[in-house]
């Protein structure tokens, strides 16, 4: 890959984190014990895996914007191979300009496994964005119930950062079906480091993750 | 930039100045270096205003084409905020995408050409029309009226209103040509300055609430003090107008009036919503339209009085 290429992936993230910002005016609350707004703060020591509700392909590039630039550059979305593979622009744009680590959801068809595939990427440094729910959520219901990948990639990895983040309103700016977006303006919400706790069953982990995660919808 | 410009930048950046060593003053003196609530925010607020004043004064020093592009952007954020707050659902997408994707551009480019017949009943009239249809043929009734009269009032405050601020520069006074970029200067300074005054007078002397069920600031003293002193500051700049002194005078009164009770306007539609601002673009004051909502409801007058009085 040479210089001109990895410049224009570099200008397509911008004209990409843009577009989100005028569409969305996308914006960061941290809520901590005591709820406070602004820029996140810098690079956290530790690799983190965020993982966030889904109800729109706009989804991780609206966590994206509000990260800081530095945060940005070394936090990529898990997104399903089949849709980002499906035709030549959606590869490039997923693989080069996203840099989406691709997983195969299909569990019959797989050829790797996706929990060692984001393991090895945490290992790498890089941090991820995660969208447990496994689909866009297009129900009335806050959230989907959670694929097991998040606890198995967080029992793997005891030492990532685990945080939910929750993204409001994105679904007004463009439903299902729908080719235009609409100008409006979006929050995500980052919740309190998620704790894991010993001996807890994946059942109790991914209930507990998706109760953290729903707690960040404001009322 | 002309002289007048020039003389009326420097008066501004002399008060802004003045604010804040005053506020700083107040950290100090008051505050003691500890956070204090009401100092900070004002400090924060003096801080925004001059970044408002910069990016105004640079659109002046460009001229008209970025006047107009400054308003259509203001506008265009102002739509957004007002949209994301009222309700609509997924049937009014199309609606909405025309809202901001036809109406406020066309609004804007027939202000450019200055067509006054058209830009002064396309929204009041083509918009509130045809919308209402695009919304029906969509066959969703459930809160119809809501949901179509939530865009009807975006458009008209956001766009229309707006756009009545850089119109002024359509207007064709005898003896004033080519100057009318002060009538924008004119009025955005004394309602900017009426909100500013009636803040001050508020903090110092406020005691008695207007509308405690609307806004827990606005306060009898704040209201007369700063009406009050901000029509002075309307008749003093009457050199920038067209206007005699006492006409800059009467007219700085009724648009700080309209001004005001446009403030109430939007605060009762704040309420409404269950919010305290309508945004969080602009540091220690909220969103655009917390900045925006006395401009909105005085532009229009102010545009249909100077026509009506002073264009033959």
């Amino acid at each position: 890959m040479n210089y001109d290429d990895r410049m224009r992936e570099k200008i397509l993230r911008w004209l990409l984190w843009l577009g989100a910002k005028l569409l969305t005016g996308a914006r960061a609350v941290v809520v901590q014990p005591e709820p406070a707004s602004g820029v996140l703060p810098a690079a956290p020591a530790r690799t983190v895996l965020y993982f966030a509700n889904h109800v729109s392909h706009g989804d991780f590039v609206l966590v994206w914007a509000v990260l800081d630039a530095r945060l940005r550059e070394r936090t990529r979305p898990v997104a399903a191979a089949e849709y980002w593979n499906s035709n030549a622009i959606k590869r490039y744009i997923g693989q080069r300009v996203v840099r989406a680590l691709l997983i195969e959801r299909e569990r019959e068809k797989r050829t790797g496994d996706p929990v060692e595939q984001m393991a090895q990427a945490l290992d790498r440094g890089e941090s991820l964005i995660l969208f447990p729910e496994g689909t866009r959520n297009l129900s009335d219901a806050t959230l989907l119930p959670f694929k097991s990948g998040l606890f198995h990639v967080a029992m793997q990895r005891p030492d990532v950062r685990l945080q939910p983040v929750f993204i409001d309103n994105l679904h007004r700016v463009l439903p299902k079906g729908e080719l235009i977006p609409i100008p409006l303006l979006c929050t995500v919400y980052f919740g309190p480091e998620f704790m894991r706790v010993s001996a807890e069953s994946k059942q109790e982990f991914l209930h507990r993750a998706q109760s953290a995660l729903a707690a960040l919808k404001p009322t | 930039m002309n002289q007048t410009t020039l003389t009326l930048f420097i008066g501004i950046l002399s008060v802004l100045g003045l604010a804040t060593a005053i506020a700083y003053g107040l950290r100090l003196s008051v505050a003691r270096g500890k956070p204090h609530p009401v100092i900070d925010n004002l400090i924060e607020r003096i801080l925004a205003w001059w970044l408002m004043v910069a990016l105004v004064a640079s659109a002046f020093a460009f001229g008209k084409h970025a006047i107009l592009l400054l308003f259509l952007l203001l506008s265009f954020l102002a739509l957004r905020e007002f949209v994301t707050l009222t309700y609509t659902k997924r049937s009014d997408h199309l609606v909405l995408a025309l809202a901001f994707y036809v109406c406020l551009p066309v609004q804007f480019a027939l202000v450019w050409i200055e067509w006054y017949g058209l830009y002064s009943i396309f929204i009041p009239v083509y918009a509130f029309l045809i919308l209402p249809i695009i919304a029906a043929l969509r066959a969703d009734t459930e809160r119809y009226l809501e949901r179509i009269a939530v865009v009807q009032w975006a458009l008209m405050l956001s766009v229309f209103c707006l756009s009545h601020v850089p119109a002024l520069m359509t207007l064709s006074i005898p003896g004033y040509e080519g100057r009318q970029m002060l009538l924008i200067a004119f009025l955005v300074i004394v309602v900017q300055s009426s909100d500013v005054l009636q803040y001050v007078w508020g903090k110092l002397l406020g005691k008695h609430l207007i509308a405690p069920k609307l806004s827990p600031s606005k306060t009898w003293e704040g209201l007369i003090g700063g009406v009050l002193s901000a029509t002075l500051l309307g008749a003093a700049l009457h050199w920038i107008t067209p206007f005699s002194p006492l006409q800059a005078g009467a007219i700085a009164l009724l648009i700080n009036l309209m001004g005001f009770f446009g403030g109430l306007v939007m605060s009762a539609i704040k309420r409404n919503h269950g919010v305290k601002d309508w945004g969080h673009l602009i540091a220690g004051h909220g969103g655009v339209l917390d900045r925006l909502d006395s401009l909105l409801f005085s532009a229009p007058i102010f545009f249909h009085i100077t026509r009506f009085f002073f264009e033959p």
